[in-house]
């Protein structure tokens, strides 16, 4: 059964083929959506492209998500080719790496303005131009991730935009609901993304995740695309204002399995 | 021509598109062989995964050509 048939998407914020938002794309190509794709600059335009082609779709669109006027722009270029819109998947963020370690509370003001106006108001500034074109109803997905909720080493001001972005998807999920419009975030378990490769110690976190959650591994894009389908078809037709951990149920976690490995022990640090 | 070379310059030819012969051992990444800021986050990520070594930002910093990528790996080896 192709869940996605007939419905037309765009995807921000794939960097290349390891990127989350990759991974959903190709799932919901294989079910069968539209898709549009959003991309920064042209850095990013030369690794999106062949990914872009492999599926048979040329539609890329640029767009800086802090200017307002991008973003008009992308949603009239969606509006002059479809009409109407379907879902989005918002997959962006963004802090100053050099922030990503050491202490939160010594983050400049500057790097907390940018980070919170990148990872949490690009959400809501999309919202509000998605529900104009979102005529039949629609979906809204964005990504956070467990430093929302519980400290993590180096997470620091993401940890705080995060937090941000949940409750922010609460509140759209809220006032677009009359509409029909969904809105929800996939808390994705580590992912060695190209993002991730901005937070320090990246490596051990993943390995801490890979013998201490429930299912003892880490997750993939793939999985995260599956249950991304969930949320956007109309299998979660009635799911809204959601935050769904993607994470091989890290987040119930308490402490360590007391059989649990030595972590020191398997990547040989002391 | 070690193993590691030749995984190296394998890895190097693969991302960047370049021909294996321009892959000297002075040959720097951006300079020589053409990659953007981005591509050089990738290759480390993509050395990284190959030797299953962690390359910290620090010391990321100083890889700048292939020579450089090949003995840090070595290093990270021994």
């Amino acid at each position: 059964m192709k869940l996605m048939e007939g419905k037309r998407g765009l995807i921000m914020g794939v960097a290349n083929d390891k990127s989350i938002a990759w991974g959903i794309a190709k799932a919901c190509h294989e079910h069968g959506a539209q898709l549009a794709f959003s991309y920064q600059n042209e850095i990013f335009h030369k690794r999106v492209a062949p990914l872009v082609e492999s599926i048979g779709s040329q539609h890329m669109i640029p767009c800086d998500v802090t200017n307002p006027e991008s973003l008009d722009k992308l949603f009239e270029e969606l509006k002059k080719s479809w009409g109407s819109l379907d879902f989005v998947v918002h997959a962006i963020g963004f802090s100053d790496k050099n922030e990503l370690r050491g202490r939160y509370v010594d983050i400049s003001q500057e790097n907390f303005t940018m980070s919170m106006d990148i990872s949490v108001y690009s959400f809501t500034a999309v919202a509000q131009r998605a529900e104009k074109l979102m005529t039949n109803g629609g979906s809204l997905l964005t990504m956070t991730y467990y430093g929302s909720e519980k400290v993590m080493p180096h997470y620091n001001v993401m940890g705080v935009a995060k937090a941000a972005l949940e409750a922010s998807v609460r509140y759209l999920a809220a006032d677009l609901g009359s509409k029909q419009i969904r809105v929800n975030a996939i808390s994705a378990g580590t992912i060695k993304t190209l993002a991730a490769s901005g937070i320090g110690d990246f490596r051990y976190i993943l390995k801490w995740n890979e013998l201490n959650s429930p299912l003892q591994r880490n997750v993939t894009t793939e999985d995260v695309g599956n249950s991304a389908l969930y949320l956007l078809s109309d299998l979660g037709s009635s799911v809204t204002g959601e935050v769904l951990h993607v994470d091989s149920g890290y987040h119930v976690v308490g402490m360590k399995r007391v059989d649990a490995p030595d972590i020191d022990k398997v990547t040989g640090r002391n | 021509m070690d193993d590691i070379e030749s995984r190296v310059r394998a890895i190097v030819v693969d991302h960047l598109g370049v021909d294996e012969e321009a892959v000297v051992h002075s040959a720097s990444f951006i300079q020589d062989l053409g990659a953007d800021s981005l591509d050089t986050v990738e290759l480390v990520m993509a050395f990284e995964e190959e030797f299953e070594v962690e390359i910290k930002d620090e010391d990321a910093e100083g890889i700048n050509t292939f020579e450089d990528a090949v003995n840090f790996i070595k290093k990270a080896q021994a």
